[in-house]
């Protein structure tokens, strides 16, 4: 069985080409676009890797990251946080809240690949 | 029933029915009815105390003497009068916001409250007084002795009793109504009323003596002159020197007399009745004076030779056997001398008790005068005491000098005594430069020139100065004989003393002044002095507050600060109810002043300023002024630094502020190019993505490539319409943009809106209800930007609107001063909470369904303010509304 990603993501362009890329390498993906219940989705669906967005609507990247964080079961859940504010605080918020890995928009497909892998196989 | 016992029951019953004036008087006044209690012309007859039985009966018989010059005695005053303007007008004014409550008081007051100058006038007063009052006794037992003289005689015994009696009498009624009132500066109104009235007894008495013996006796007016002219008075010739001396010396009198100054300063009630009196008084002194001469001529024809002219007003009646008319001129001559001693008692004792008995008093008391009733209390003792002291003392002189010749002309010696204050007086009220040692000096050597050339010589020679010092001179130098000074002799007793004291006083008073310097306090008064017309208003009542109180005004003022100063001591004057602006310096407000002055200067320095303006303390005024002016700069100093430190604290937080401001610019700057980046990233991510996919993957399908490019073109397309707007919205938030100001109408613009925006990308066309008809208005204004707040408006109608038929309504309406376009949906609206950032920049209201950057409306609200109206968001009503305003200006414009 391959491993499943969770891509929480808003800007459907995004979600569309973030899909093929690693449907492409022979992932699972899943695509959820609210905040809100983003922290009930990855307990239900518990996946391998989860890329997370910074900025969605009803609840920030970094508040689901914190959550997640605070339960045990996820405690070590890998996590790749996408942003499009490109400053040095705003990797610096993303690394308190607990993420494994974080890039900025707009990011080269290899390197999306290549990071997913890298956390999977940790 | 005996003419004597006759005399004395209309004497008493004269008596009683002054006690009753005066009882009604000061009822009336009690009662504030004190209007014509209080008129020009009571004043005006008061100030006839001048004329006692001296002038009453001595008239005649210094006519009969010595001519006319008996008229000097009335000139004198008729010049002071006349010439009020320039001194008894000022005399008043001061008294009045000195406080004056005698004619010493004005000298210790204008002399920097001296107690050795007042003790010293007092007693030049009493020494000068005391003989005066005998005369009055001696004047009315006399006229009982010629009644009594027609029915049997009277034995000296009787005399004296009666005499004693007399004096028991006045001074009884003098302490009744001239120490009722607590307070001593209140007007004795009682006092006033009853001399008023026996004012107009003495004038009725003696023009009726004059119109009977011109009309009666002599049988009319021409039958009278024929016989002035008959008489020795053609032959009498007038000596310039003495009539000049005489002149000067009543008229000083009517000034520095006591009794006058009682009257003419301290029972003044209005500055304005000055005017009336000053010629209803010399028309008084010119009536009481038009029977002297017909009245000594018939006298002397009618009367045995030898007879003493001084009583011709009496005898002159009796002897024709005018009992009735006798009897009123008796009551004319009762009259001179009771009102005299009343008023020369009350004058005296407040003098007495004020600068001699109230000091030593407080002297001897150990505790000091710390209660301000038993203060009182005692004052009043004091001034009763003083009364009866005074009279008893006239009594005794006139036992002692037994009636006898010398009593005659103590009435000029008199004068002459009280003269010498006329320098110190005069000068202090018109001469800065006087000083108190001045005024001593003055003093002291006019008193004792006085003393010596007139006064003790008028006892007789031998009573109390030797033979020897009389014939010889003192210590046997013939130029210190008392009646011929370095040797100028063959003057006139009376003008020699008044030449040489007056000369010695006047060159002692002037040299010692000029060679001194006075104290603060004597310089603070004689400022108030000089310049009372500067320094006070016309105050037609006693406001105002006493000179102690203006001392301690001027202590605190420089302590305190003027404006600090004077609202202290207005609280307190409105706090004791006072009408003035200075409070009464009762122990209550020194208390008060003090703690006030000792929250600047110290407790103790403070209770010594106080202590030096209110009682007499160690320290001299000097001293305290010098500490005062340094604690006043070390005051202004701190006052400056405390201005500097708030200088520097205000500029600290206009920096603390302006620092805000820029870190608050600063956080808005962070929070837009956060978001910048934001907008322009994600449509970026997308672009390069899809890129990268078509570049490296093989085995595409068409489908999935010309899809895959669509997004990147679309992508290309929002990141360029992103830039454009966020360009405009620069450019229009600047105000860099020029107005393109055309005409057209509205409805041109909104037909263009409505055909670029009502079918979005999707081909679904937006359903828009319009009314043409009221859209025909001519704008003139910048259509262009106008349209495209319309399509934005619209587009966001087509976008967000949630019905399910969608539909828009577009309304315009018209009111005096502007144009209403409404843009209304059939949509839910945008939810409360979201309202108030919907014309933020950035600002999207649902997700990423309409790709907008969130700038439209930012935008638009930009153009409507240039374009001077307004878009709003209308809440409450049915789905979304926006409401553009366009000011009626640019419509009418384009009319």
């Amino acid at each position: 069985m391959s491993k499943q990603v969770l891509l929480i993501e808003d800007e459907p362009n995004i979600i569309e080409a973030i899909s093929f890329i690693l449907s492409r390498d022979g992932w699972s993906v899943k695509t959820h676009s609210n905040g809100a219940d983003a922290v009930d989705i990855v307990k239900e669906r518990k996946p391998d890797v989860v890329i997370l967005d910074v900025m969605l609507p009803g609840k920030s990247g970094y508040d689901i990251l914190r959550e997640l964080r605070e339960d045990p079961e996820n405690r070590g859940l890998p996590v790749l946080m996408l942003t499009a504010r490109g400053q040095t605080k705003d990797r610096e918020i993303a690394e308190r809240a607990g993420c494994d890995a974080f890039m900025t928009k707009p990011f080269s497909n290899a390197d999306v690949l290549e990071t997913v892998r890298a956390l999977a196989a940790k | 029933m005996s003419t004597l016992n006759l005399l004395v029951a209309v004497c008493t019953a004269y008596v009683f029915f002054l006690f009753f004036v005066a009882f009604v008087a000061d009822r009336l006044a009690l009662q504030g009815k004190k209007a014509w209690l209080r008129s020009p012309l009571i004043y005006t007859l008061s100030l006839s105390i001048y004329c006692t039985a001296w002038t009453f009966y001595g008239a005649v018989g210094s006519a009969a003497r010595n001519g006319f010059e008996y008229l000097t005695i009335y000139l004198g005053p008729t010049l002071v009068m006349i010439s009020w303007w320039w001194l008894l007008r000022k005399l008043i004014r001061i008294g009045r916001t000195q406080k004056i409550t005698s004619i010493a008081d004005l000298i210790s007051s204008r002399y920097g409250k001296s107690s050795l100058l007042a003790a010293g006038v007092t007693i030049l007063a009493v020494i000068g007084t005391t003989p005066y009052i005998a005369l009055q006794l001696q004047s009315v037992t006399l006229s009982f002795s010629v009644f009594a003289g027609q029915s049997g005689g009277i034995d000296p015994q009787d005399k004296a009793g009666l005499a004693l009696w007399l004096s028991l009498g006045l001074a009884v009624f003098t302490v009744l109504f001239g120490t009722r009132n607590l307070d001593a500066k209140e007007r004795h109104d009682g006092v006033v009323m009853a001399i008023a009235v026996e004012a107009v007894v003495k004038l009725v008495a003696l023009l009726s003596v004059g119109i009977f013996v011109v009309w009666g006796v002599s049988g009319g007016l021409t039958e009278a002159l024929a016989r002035i002219d008959a008489s020795e008075f053609g032959e009498w010739h007038t000596d310039r020197g003495r009539w000049a001396g005489l002149i000067f010396l009543s008229a000083a009198a009517f000034l520095c007399l006591p009794r006058t100054f009682q009257v003419l300063v301290v029972e003044n009630d209005d500055e304005s009745h000055l005017r009336t009196a000053s010629w209803a008084f010399p028309l008084y002194l010119c009536l009481i004076s038009l029977f002297v001469v017909p009245i000594a001529v018939v006298g002397l024809d009618v009367m045995p030779e030898g007879s003493n002219p001084d009583l011709f007003v009496l005898t002159v009646p009796l002897a024709l056997g005018e009992n009735g008319l006798a009897m009123l001129s008796f009551l004319g001559g009762f009259s001179s001398a009771t009102s005299m001693v009343i008023v020369a008692a009350i004058a005296l004792s407040t003098m007495v008790s004020n600068h001699i008995v109230m000091p030593i008093w407080l002297q001897l008391r150990p505790s000091g005068a710390s209660v301000s009733g038993d203060v009182r209390n005692a004052v009043l003792m004091a001034r009763r005491i003083s009364i009866v002291g005074v009279v008893m003392l006239g009594y005794l002189y006139y036992r002692m000098s037994s009636g006898g010749e010398a009593l005659a002309s103590i009435g000029l010696v008199a004068f002459c005594g009280l003269a010498q204050v006329l320098p110190a007086f005069i000068g202090g009220m018109f001469w800065r430069g006087a000083t108190r040692l001045g005024a001593i000096a003055g003093l002291t050597a006019g008193f004792a020139i006085w003393l010596y050339t007139l006064y003790l010589p008028s006892f007789g020679v031998g009573t109390i100065l030797p033979v020897s010092i009389v014939e010889n001179g003192l210590f046997g130098l013939v130029w210190l004989k008392p009646d011929a000074l370095f040797g100028i002799s063959g003057m006139d007793q009376l003008m020699h003393a008044l030449l040489w004291s007056m000369v010695f006083n006047v060159v002692s008073f002037v040299a010692v002044s000029l060679v001194t310097f006075p104290s603060p306090l004597e310089r603070l008064q004689a400022a108030q002095f000089v310049n009372i017309f500067d320094h006070s208003t016309n105050a037609h009542s006693w406001s105002g507050g006493t000179a102690q109180t203006e001392d301690l005004m001027v202590m605190a003022q420089r302590i305190l600060g003027s404006g600090e100063a004077q609202a202290l001591f207005m609280r307190h004057a409105r706090r004791q109810g006072a009408r003035g602006n200075l409070p009464a310096p009762t122990p209550d407000f020194l208390e008060a002043l003090e703690r006030e002055l000792g929250s600047s200067v110290g407790a103790a320095t403070a209770h010594a300023m106080v202590g030096q303006i209110t009682g007499g303390m160690a320290i001299s005024v000097e001293d305290l002024m010098a500490v005062a002016d340094e604690t006043a700069q070390m005051l202004e100093y701190s006052a400056r630094l405390k201005e500097q430190s708030e200088e520097l604290s205000r500029t600290a937080l206009e920096l603390r502020n302006a620092n805000q401001k820029l870190t608050r610019l600063s956080i808005q700057k962070d929070a837009f190019l956060s978001q910048i980046s934001h907008e322009l990233r994600t449509p970026m991510t997308s672009i390069r993505a899809f890129s990268e996919i078509l570049r490296d993957t093989d085995q595409m399908t068409p489908d999935e490539q010309s899809r895959y490019a669509s997004i990147i073109h679309d992508e290309a397309q929002r990141l360029t319409r992103l830039l454009d707007d966020l360009l405009d919205l620069s450019v229009v938030e600047n105000g860099q943009v020029n107005l393109n100001l055309r005409e057209g109408t509205l409805r041109d613009a909104l037909d263009r809106a409505v055909s670029s925006a009502a079918i979005g990308e999707d081909g679904v066309r937006l359903e828009i209800e319009r009314t043409p008809a009221k859209e025909d208005i001519l704008l003139h204004t910048d259509l262009d930007r106008l349209s495209q707040v319309f399509i934005n408006l619209i587009a966001n109608a087509r976008k967000y609107c949630d019905a399910k038929s969608p539909r828009l309504v577009i309304r315009v309406m018209q009111d005096a001063d502007r144009v209403v376009v409404d843009f209304q949906d059939n949509g839910s609206g945008i939810a409360p909470e979201a309202v108030d950032m919907i014309f933020e920049k950035f600002a999207r209201v649902s997700d990423q369904k309409a790709g907008g950057a969130g700038l439209g409306l930012a935008i638009c609200r930009q153009v409507m303010t240039r374009l001077g109206g307004s878009v709003d968001y209308v809440p409450a009503a049915r789905g979304a509304t926006f409401r553009v305003v366009l000011p009626y200006r640019t419509a009418l414009a384009a009319q």
